[in-house]
């Protein structure tokens, strides 16, 4: 009995101890995946939303299988804080590298994907760019840098396309035009654009006005504004300086023809939408927006504001562009960087919520991508243009 | 050059703004003359009683400006209760101790607040929120009249304490000669700790007027007292009257430099006039010969 019970024992301790590398063994892998955006600092509003999309894509791409052709290996995300400065995001990168990532989604702000993407090139480290609608990002002959959402060139492009399209079907009301700007990489770059390229579109350019970040007064810039009397106001600048803006202009009483922002940071925002409704009413944007017909989105949408978030751009565009990432790592069925560059560079990827065809990176930018204008209306924000994913009809101008 | 219609709106915005920034510097430059310690939490302080404000709107509906009564005597229980707990018993007697003290409760407060906050800015909306006044050709929007209104109420009652009262008295004696105010009988930790309380209690005040006009996030207070160190030293350390003329001056320097050189380059104006009078009069506006 005693030597029975013993070599039952002792025959399971031999089995386990055989099985357990077995068992070990068909554990999938892991893919570390270096998830760097601004998450304190001034735009630590814009980092930790854009965390929350990569976060949840994280947690959805996990949950189904994971990497298939990397026998199910999952994501595991190796967080960083670029702390609103472009050095505080390099030296993340440096981390990230030394902690073994396969690749990096980040990092928000132009300025900072500007330092991240080069100092993740000494280490041919994928980088994929999430937000940064700075040009230079993607001109600067990087081979690990690649953005799924359009730049400043291609946005502003469309947005003044589309403004001449809109004046012209009103019977051309206005002709001037207020340019309101950050003064880092994105607004600098997006307002030069804007400026140069308006008079070939028959709008004069009355005032281009800069200002820092952050603001604590536009009073002054809305004193300017009445005084040269604008049919048409374009912000271009981040969030908490959009709404002061605008409040401004509405206790100031200005009310041109219309605001029309190219990448606003609040006007395509159901924050903004929410906190300010009657200022917030009428504003055009030209920004990354989903695909308001595609059931996912609206499902993903439901799914943050479940988490008591609203569901921002920086959402989705991070969102998004892990799914391109995740579906790169499994075309490349490997965790190595090279490959999975060659992957990004090969792109075809389709299978997503923005309303863009499939991938087909140039250099790095994704030629596909395309923004959409949106306009506030009733307290939500409705796609205007283009036509395949129009909801509502636009409203322009506001004021007659 | 700007017309007088540009001009004048943008000096009376400067003033408006100016008398605040006074608010937040006079609790500064109070803490500095008598404890003769710079306060770096001072600006992590007003981004707490920002919260508090919008808390007490959002939660309770309590409109800013009725949150006075709440907001003072809240942030000079925390000031009174820092001075003591913390920076009395880390200080020693020593600059760099309470220096480094406060640098610490100042990174303490800001991360607590990004971790119950988050990071989300804020602010509120009220009836008076979008509603202005014409004086002349100006319209100046009625938050910001009512800020500068309260600050300079504010700022003259601290002034009628610090030279009426007792307490005044006794802050200005242990400000002067701290063993001699000793040796008077004078309870130099608790005045030390009152000096605190009452410049957090400028902060609770400069909130309440901020804050229909402003937002708040967890980062909101560096860019204030950035403007609050400038302020106090242009004004002269320790000097009250310098911290009142030199946050107007302040206020009235950025708006006028931000509409004649932009409003990316409006702090040109604040610094132009700072190196100016350091240059001129190193002890400040109102400061004492050493």
């Amino acid at each position: 009995m005693q030597s029975r019970r013993r070599f039952v024992s002792q025959s399971a301790a031999v089995a386990s101890a055989v099985a357990f590398p077995l068992v070990a063994g068909a554990q999938p892998k892991t893919v570390k995946v270096g998830v760097l955006h601004p998450v304190t600092g001034a735009l630590a509003y814009s980092g930790q939303q854009c965390r929350l999309g990569a976060l949840m894509a994280i947690g959805d791409i996990n949950a189904a299988a994971g990497i298939e052709s990397l026998g199910g290996a999952k994501l595991q995300a190796l967080l960083g804080d670029a702390q609103s400065q472009p050095q505080a995001g390099a030296a993340e990168v440096e981390k990230m590298n030394e902690a073994g990532v396969s690749a990096i989604v980040g990092a928000y702000a132009s300025a900072i994907c500007l330092a991240t993407t080069q100092a993740a090139a000494k280490y041919g480290l994928p980088h994929v760019v999430d937000v940064g609608v700075a040009d230079q990002i993607v001109e600067r002959g990087l081979k690990n840098s690649f953005r799924f959402g359009c730049g400043y060139k291609k946005s502003t492009g469309v947005a003044m396309a589309n403004l001449m399209l809109l004046n012209k079907a009103a019977g051309s009301p206005a002709k001037t035009v207020m340019i309101i700007h950050e003064e880092s990489l994105f607004g600098v770059g997006t307002a030069q654009l804007l400026a140069r390229e308006l008079p070939g579109y028959g709008f004069d350019v009355k005032e281009v006005a800069k200002h820092a970040n952050p603001t604590r007064d536009f009073n002054n810039i809305v004193l300017r504004m009445k005084s040269v009397n604008p049919d048409i106001v374009i912000p271009a600048n981040y969030y908490n300086e959009y709404a002061l803006l605008v409040r401004t202009m509405q206790q100031q009483k200005v009310v041109p023809q219309a605001i029309f922002s190219v990448l606003g940071g609040a006007a395509s925002s159901y924050k903004f939408v929410k906190e300010f409704p009657d200022a917030a009413n009428g504003i055009i944007d030209c920004n990354h927006w989903f695909n308001p017909k595609d059931q996912r989105a609206q499902q993903l949408r439901e799914r943050v504001q479940a988490k008591g978030q609203f569901f921002s751009y920086e959402v989705f565009m991070t969102y998004t562009a892990m799914w391109l990432l995740a579906d790169a790592i499994g075309r490349a069925k490997s965790m190595e960087r090279a490959a999975i560059i060659d992957a990004l560079d090969k792109s075809n990827f389709s299978n997503h919520i923005m309303p863009y065809g499939p991938t087909k990176f140039v250099n790095g930018q994704n030629e596909g991508a395309q923004p959409l204008m949106t306009q506030v209306v009733k307290n939500d924000i409705k796609v205007i243009i283009p036509r395949e994913y129009r909801e509502v009809d636009p409203i322009f101008p506001l004021k007659a | 050059m700007p017309d007088f219609d540009i001009f004048l709106p943008s000096l009376l915005n400067g003033l408006a703004t100016g008398a605040v920034y006074a608010l937040i510097a006079v609790g500064l430059t109070l803490v500095y003359g008598v404890l003769h310690i710079i306060n770096f939490a001072h600006g992590a302080s007003l981004m707490l009683a920002l919260y508090a404000v919008y808390f007490l709107k959002e939660c309770w509906g309590i409109d800013p400006y009725m949150a006075l009564p709440i907001a003072i005597p809240g942030m000079f229980a925390l000031g009174y209760a820092l001075q003591r707990a913390i920076i009395n018993r880390a200080s020693h007697g020593k600059d760099e101790n309470s220096l480094l003290a406060t640098l610490g409760i100042a990174i303490v407060m800001e991360n607590l607040a990004l971790l119950f906050f988050q990071s989300d800015t804020r602010s509120i909306d009220t009836a008076y929120s979008l509603r202005t006044v014409a004086i002349g050709p100006a319209m100046i929007a009625v938050p910001k009249l009512l800020a500068c209104a309260g600050a300079l109420a504010v700022s003259g009652l601290l002034y009628w304490i610090m030279g009426r009262t007792d307490l005044g008295r006794a802050i200005r004696a242990v400000a002067k000669e701290k063993e001699g105010a000793k040796l008077m009988g004078i309870d130099v930790d608790h005045v030390y700790a009152m000096s605190f309380g009452i410049g957090l209690a400028c902060l609770g005040a400069a909130a309440c007027f901020l804050l229909p006009a402003y937002y708040v996030n967890p980062q909101v207070g560096g860019g204030f007292v950035l403007v609050a160190f400038t302020i106090v030293v242009l004004g002269g350390m320790g000097s009250f009257a310098g911290a009142l003329a030199g946050g107007l001056l302040v206020g009235v320097a950025e708006s006028l430099g931000g509409l004649c050189l932009g409003e990316s380059l409006g702090q040109i104006g604040i610094f132009a006039i700072f190196i100016g009078v350091v240059l001129l009069r190193p002890q400040g506006l109102f400061g004492a010969k050493a």
